[in-house]
């Protein structure tokens, strides 16, 4: 599978195996993830791609019995070596969530808080602050109330509010766990396309209940079953041409 | 058919019933404290009561000036906030966010078994325990101070604290601080800039209930404090005996003649009494309602 992308590999995984306790959720997965493209993750619930997501920028070490072996490399850089910092892995790979997550707090404070942890200082704020939101496509429909409560907000802009978050630390990899799974076709329709206008600029992985979503906006889909990955391919490959039956069945409708 | 909605009816009056005994009690209990209260005010101007320095009840010409009652109050209950509420907040998060949760099951109904002690319990532990060491240590003429009666009183309000904290904290939705960690902040960061700033108005209900608490407490304050009645300086009145609004009322109130201007004050302070602890429980109520979390 090792494959030759044209911007280069970002995430490099070998032989990655996961165990809640005893049970044995990933099974030896091992994937190369372009660069500056779209790649997404599909499958039935419970086969393990939010699980193989979150061990991208670690959230799995905050499961307690959560137990991890393989390699798993970013940008070249082993994540899960020792002297590898967490908080710096986090800031570098972003992360957007199944259900919109902001803070109780205003929609400048939401946006200026990644940057404030991170050392920025208070006067570039307001300009860290407009361009997030600006790269968010929501800067059009807040920029006259950026004080007011990011809870006040629809559903869809808390999504791209989570997004523009995300953007303001400025990490290399963003990862979508079902981003629009609580969003209506419109507000799906605008977080796809802000997807696709941001894989210029980063690496993305979205992991999508919708097969329709993954077709739309992926350059190339990972098929995942029961803790396996069955089958990764360009997404036009993967959709028409796949290779492996279960890959077929799936996204023919005959299961999942 | 009929009787069935008989039976509904019959069921709904009771309950009914039951719901307004409360408030009925509550108007009766208000009604008797305020005419009893206000009955002092016949034969003691409303003003003297206010800004009189001093609470001589049998001297001639006697004297009921509320306020060394009311500072003495105040500079316990300051005094036991001071103490109890940063405690009763760090114990709180770590409750919630920092312990096992194996430590955390422990912990939590510990401190609610420490809400059930009998207040004269931990009277007895005061002024058995701490009263001597607060002597010692300061090595003042007695242990019997305003600080004892905090240190206690702060301990009587953790339990409350402590819990009705916990639960604001813990109530914050993960997700929240999925979003924080996931943008590369520490689990520190995420406690103190977005989980407890999340859960602010749940843990200022906790600390106003705490004080109400502090306030309205007696056996335990009566036993610690020495109950003498001066006006306490701040803050070294904290390092002297004080006493306090209801350390007052359960001292005297079993040697007044009924109906005398005395017995009439007592009631005067009890409705002091009643109304702060009132406006603390409406302050409470309403940072508690003003911010529930919806997502």
């Amino acid at each position: 599978m090792p494959e030759i992308y044209d911007n280069g590999t970002e995430i490099e995984v070998k032989n990655l195996n996961l165990w809640y306790g005893d049970n044995h959720a990933l099974h030896d997965i091992s994937i190369d993830i372009p660069k500056n493209s779209v790649t997404a993750f599909i499958g039935p619930s419970g086969c393990g791609k939010s699980t193989f997501l979150r061990c991208f920028n670690r959230m799995n070490d905050l499961i307690p019995n959560c137990r991890i072996e393989g390699h798993v490399s970013i940008d070249q850089e082993d994540i899960y070596a020792k002297e590898t910092d967490v908080v710096d892995l986090r800031k570098r790979v972003g992360m957007v969530f199944q259900k919109p997550n902001p803070f109780p707090m205003s929609i400048f404070d939401n946006i200026a808080y990644g940057p404030k942890i991170h050392g920025m200082g208070k006067k570039e704020m307001p300009r860290i602050v407009e361009h997030a939101l600006k790269s968010g496509a929501l800067w059009e429909e807040t920029s006259d109330r950026l004080d007011t409560s990011a809870l006040d907000l629809s559903g869809g802009q808390q999504q791209r509010l989570c997004i523009a978050r995300t953007l303001a630390v400025k990490p290399e990899v963003i990862l979508f766990d079902e981003p629009c799974s609580a969003l209506d076709p419109i507000s799906t329709g605008k977080i796809e396309d802000l997807i696709m206008e941001l894989k210029k600029d980063y690496t993305i992985v979205i992991v999508t209940h919708n097969m329709q979503q993954a077709a739309r906006i992926s350059d190339y889909t990972a098929f995942f079953l029961l803790g396996d990955l069955i089958e990764f391919g360009k997404t036009n490959q993967i959709f028409e041409n796949p290779q492996q039956k279960e890959t077929e069945d799936y996204i023919t409708g005959r299961f999942g | 058919m009929l009787n069935r909605y008989l039976k509904e009816k019959g069921i709904e009056s009771i309950l009914f019933a039951a719901g307004a005994v409360a408030i009925v009690v509550l108007f009766l209990l208000c009604i008797f404290l305020f005419r009893d209260g206000i009955l002092l005010f016949e034969n003691y101007p409303f003003g003297e009561f206010l800004t009189d320095t001093k609470w001589f009840p049998t001297a001639d010409p006697e004297h009921f000036g509320l306020l060394p009652l009311f500072l003495g109050s105040l500079i316990v209950t300051v005094g036991a906030i001071l103490f109890s509420v940063p405690l009763g907040i760090a114990s709180a998060i770590y409750i919630s966010e920092l312990a096992n949760p194996k430590i955390a099951n422990f912990l939590k109904p510990v401190t609610e078994i420490l809400a059930g002690i009998p207040s004269v319990v931990y009277g007895f532990f005061g002024l058995v325990i701490l009263v001597p060491v607060v002597q010692k240590t300061l090595g003042i003429p007695t242990g019997q101070t305003a600080l004892t009666g905090s240190i206690m009183l702060g301990i009587m309000a953790l339990p409350t604290i402590i819990s009705i904290s916990e639960d604001a904290i813990s109530s914050v939705p993960r997700s929240i601080k999925e979003g924080s960690l996931a943008l590369g902040s520490t689990r520190w960061q995420t406690i103190y800039k977005v989980t407890v700033p999340a859960a602010l108005s749940g843990i200022s209900a906790a600390v106003m209930l705490g004080i109400g608490r502090a306030i309205g407490e007696t056996m335990t304050v009566m036993m610690v404090t020495g109950n003498s009645a001066v006006i306490p300086g701040f803050p070294s009145g904290l390092f002297a005996p004080v006493r306090t609004m209801t350390a007052t009322i359960a001292l005297e109130m079993g040697e007044v003649p009924q109906g005398s201007d005395h017995f009439h004050a007592l009631f005067a302070i009890g409705s002091v009494l009643f109304i702060t602890t009132f406006i603390i429980n409406i302050i409470a109520n309403y940072i508690k309602r003003r911010y529930r979390f919806n997502l």
